[in-house]
């Protein structure tokens, strides 16, 4: 019997692990789709931005790291100051997204922070409500 | 097996010195290239005097926190073997004159002093020729170049994509009149040898540039030829409007010659290569048909878009086959705003001129700058062209400003 309810414990685990994988995905996906839409052009399809114009995302340590508030802001209000950003300085000014919904910020914070060579937690809907609250 | 693995060794030595012929750079029939220098840092703008000696100006100081830095080869063999260096301030700018060597900041302009041997003499203490220029992010790199009176042309970018109220942001409308015009977007003139002037004491000569990087004097029609950065992303501002494929491809980069008072027509017009008209900008009332400017210049040259000319040079020497004689070279940086598609134009360019006009079509000179001509953007790239300068014995050098390079091309048959 015990040996019985280990087995479906364990499957119960592995049913819940598939499953987040499966949403994982899924926000990454739609994730994926927004950053082409409306972060893509700027920078680019490798994340690598435009030297001294447009920041890069890929192996940049404020978009990994762990002020998930101000990604959300720059996301949503723009940013147009000279940003530098590991030892580089950036000059263009970022355009605000005034129209993407919280859920859509979270799951392009995700696609961002877990692409290319980045590997970061994910973000939740929660987090950008809550960073929203910081500001 | 020891057989198959010795005969890979070869392919691969075989494969590597392939690749390092010329620099890694493909040239035309006859020429041939060398690494002149290597990571220097980002090498903006380049100039050199009659001994040949080189000049770079760096974008920022580099790892021996110099941002001039003077190259020689003592011994001719293509590679500068004696490096030195100094300054302390980023820029583009830089141009020599006899024993007087100019270089901006992206607000200044200052003089230093050379001695016989193309040493400076005051590292420290240059003349202020300009300040107080305008550098607001934005297209704040200021070039430069010099007439034969010694008037000094400085190049004061817009910090703005098309002038709209607010900047690349969608649905924002164009300023009627743009109120950047007065003090930048254009090209200044001022005197090369009075200290510290500013807008007060210069000139607006020529307006409507967004952006200019590349410019020279052209002694055949003793006049000022620019090429102008045009506006980016029509696509991301107006989807309705314009595809992304057709984004990728407007607006033209552009050539001018341009007179005192000339207007090139930025922000209200584009120049669209395929109708071969300016068009009204969708921030001004544009639908991608509507003609507009009708007193700006039409350009001399349309370039592929977005590949960003980012030095201009009118070759004097008689090193090169006749037809490059007068002709101008133009350093592409290669693009960001054609993605979705492949950035591409990561090469220097040629066009053919004949009593001070073109007399044919632009052609690619050197290319390879980047390893792939085309990529998913501009990052990857090994190297993007920015600076030409032409040695006393007729050779091209060109700078890279992402890791440094500086490459010496020669004609040799």
């Amino acid at each position: 019997m015990q040996k019985l309810q280990l087995k479906f414990s364990f499957f119960v685990l592995l049913l819940c692990l598939i499953s987040s994988n499966d949403i994982l995905a899924q926000n990454m996906q739609k994730g994926k789709k927004i950053y082409e839409a409306k972060c893509l052009a700027c920078h680019q399809a490798d994340g690598g931005g435009v030297p001294n114009m447009n920041a890069p995302l890929d192996g940049a340590s404020n978009v990994v790291g762990k002020d998930i508030a101000r990604l959300v802001r720059i996301i949503r209000y723009g940013y147009n100051e000279r940003v530098a950003l590991d030892g580089f300085y950036y000059s263009n000014a970022m355009t605000a997204s005034p129209d993407l919904k919280d859920n859509e910020i979270a799951d392009l914070l995700t696609y961002i922070r877990n692409s290319w060579s980045n590997k970061a937690s994910a973000i939740t809907m929660a987090q950008v409500q809550a960073a929203k609250k910081k500001k | 097996m020891y057989k198959l693995s010795s005969l890979l060794m070869v392919c691969a030595f075989a494969f590597t010195a392939q690749a390092q012929e010329n620099a890694g750079l493909k040239l035309p029939a006859g020429f041939s290239a060398t690494l002149f220098a290597d990571q220097i840092g980002a090498a903006r703008h380049i100039s050199i005097n009659d001994k040949g000696v080189l000049f770079a100006k760096l974008n920022y100081p580099n790892k021996a926190g110099q941002s001039i830095v003077r190259m020689e080869d003592a011994n001719g063999d293509g590679i500068a073997e004696k490096l030195s260096g100094w300054g302390n301030y980023g820029g583009t700018g830089i141009y020599v004159k006899g024993n007087q060597l100019y270089a901006s900041s992206d607000d200044a302009v200052y003089l230093y002093q050379l001695d016989a041997k193309g040493d400076v003499i005051n590292p420290t203490s240059p003349k202020t020729i300009i300040k107080n220029l305008h550098s607001r992010r934005q297209h704040a790199s200021k070039s430069i170049t010099l007439d034969p009176k010694g008037n000094i042309y400085v190049n004061i970018g817009a910090y703005s994509n098309a002038c709209q109220e607010k900047d690349r942001s969608v649905g924002s409308k164009g300023m009627m009149p743009c109120p950047i015009l007065d003090s930048a977007g254009g090209i200044w003139q001022f005197d090369g040898s009075k200290e510290n002037q500013s807008y007060a004491e210069g000139k607006r000569y020529a307006t409507g540039l967004r952006n200019v990087i590349g410019l020279d004097w052209n002694n055949t029609t003793n006049s000022l030829f620019v090429t102008q950065h045009g506006r980016d992303q029509l696509n991301t501002f107006y989807p309705a409007m314009y595809t992304d494929a057709q984004n990728a491809e407007l607006p033209a980069e552009t050539m001018y010659e341009v007179k005192e008072g000339d207007d090139c027509g930025w922000p209200y017009v584009y120049y669209d290569p395929f109708q071969k008209k300016k068009i009204l900008s969708p921030e001004y009332g544009g639908d991608g048909k509507l003609e507009g400017g009708k007193n700006a210049l039409d350009p001399l040259v349309a370039f592929p878009a977005h590949m960003a000319p980012m030095a201009l040079l009118f070759y004097k020497g008689n090193q090169f086959p006749a037809k490059y004689k007068e002709g101008a070279f133009i350093a592409f940086h290669g693009s960001w705003n054609r993605a979705p598609l492949p950035q591409e134009g990561y090469f220097v360019a040629f066009v053919p001129f004949k009593n001070g006009k073109p007399s044919g079509e632009w052609e690619i000179f050197a290319n390879g700058f980047a390893g792939e001509e085309k990529n998913k953007g501009p990052r990857q790239a090994k190297a993007r062209p920015c600076g030409l300068a032409e040695g006393p014995d007729g050779s091209l050098f060109v700078s890279d400003d992402s890791k440094g390079a500086i490459f010496k091309i020669s004609f040799n048959q």
